[in-house]
């Protein structure tokens, strides 16, 4: 399935939020995600099923003013 | 003692915590500047990469307040978003709102500020909206659900100083129990003494430490700056007069000639 992560494309075989995280190794308790523009909450993310073309954003803490 | 949003605190300086030369840099400011308050931010991190956990750790062993913000958001949808995502991340309904209007002068949309205002105030964030000097605008804040105000005094970054005394002082009379935060704008420890005299709150720093030759050193300048103009607000300063008036007193002078 073709997802775009962070702006870039990657053709994965994952079904869930979670899943897609393992498989590019991203983990820490301190990331934030989202799905085409909506917010979906650590605990919900195993449960969150991707469907093709999914945009996901990975945040990350960062210095900022 | 300065509240904000129910939480006390002694320190009238908040900090930023972008461009330092090192962490260790940013580490000993904050620390010198005695702020009880950083502000902080989100962005995409790489796969595989740590640098997100990294930050935190060291934000997080500074023991202070963290304010997340929305710096770089340019609409109401964005800001909403990563308003969301930070309070996952950060764990605090605190948010320090920027919606950007102008790439050059990074001055705010108010517009979109208000919308994205109302929205997350209705959803449990507590507001620290970064705005201009408008009197209306912060009305419409305040209308909004913000209950902490901070004004630009000039452009972020640019180090001019107040701008605008006028209009950051019409603010102070007509919203005199509404905290205000002079965010933006400040270069040089004086100029936060001028707005602290006009009786501002306290004061949001990044650059003007940050890009000093010592930051440490500066923080410490600067908090100091902030009390002392602090100290004067209460205090009550004279008001400037056109003539002279002598502090010694003339009664009993002698007379020589």
């Amino acid at each position: 399935m073709r997802l775009t992560v962070n702006g870039e494309n990657h053709d994965l075989a994952v079904a869930t939020l979670a899943e897609l995280l393992a498989a590019l190794d991203y983990e820490g308790d301190w990331l934030a995600t989202a799905v085409n523009g909506e917010l979906v909450h650590r605990a919900d993310r195993s449960g969150h099923a991707l469907s093709d073309r999914d945009r996901i954003e990975i945040l990350s803490p960062m210095k900022g003013g | 003692m300065l509240t904000l949003y129910g939480q006390d605190l002694r320190s009238r300086l908040l900090l930023g915590t972008a461009r330092y030369p090192s962490p260790a840099a940013l580490e000993d400011a904050v620390r010198s500047s005695g702020t009880e308050i950083v502000t902080v931010s989100l962005r995409r991190e790489t796969a595989g990469g740590r640098q997100g956990g990294a930050f935190f750790e060291l934000i997080r062993a500074l023991g202070v307040h963290v304010l997340p913000n929305t710096a770089g958001c340019h609409s109401v949808s964005e800001a909403v978003l990563t308003a969301k995502m930070a309070r996952e991340v950060f764990g605090t309904n605190w948010l320090k709102l920027e919606v950007i209007g102008h790439h050059d002068t990074l001055q705010p949309d108010v517009f979109a500020l208000v919308e994205a205002a109302r929205i997350l105030s209705d959803e449990g964030f507590e507001v620290f909206p970064y705005t201009t000097d408008d009197l209306v605008v912060a009305e419409r804040l305040l209308e909004a659900g913000c209950k902490v105000l901070m004004p630009w005094c000039a452009p972020i970054g640019s180090a001019m100083g107040p701008q605008n005394i006028p209009a950051l002082r019409a603010i102070r009379a007509n919203f005199p129990d509404v905290p205000l935060i002079v965010d933006a704008g400040i270069g040089r420890p004086s100029h936060a003494t001028t707005v602290m005299e006009l009786g501002f709150d306290a004061v949001l720093l990044n650059t003007a430490v940050a890009g000093a030759a010592r930051p440490a050193l500066m923080a410490s300048a600067f908090a100091a700056a902030i009390d002392a103009g602090r100290q004067a607000f209460e205090a009550g300063m004279l008001e400037p007069r056109d003539f002279a008036v002598p502090s010694t007193p003339v009664i009993g002078k002698a007379v020589f000639a």
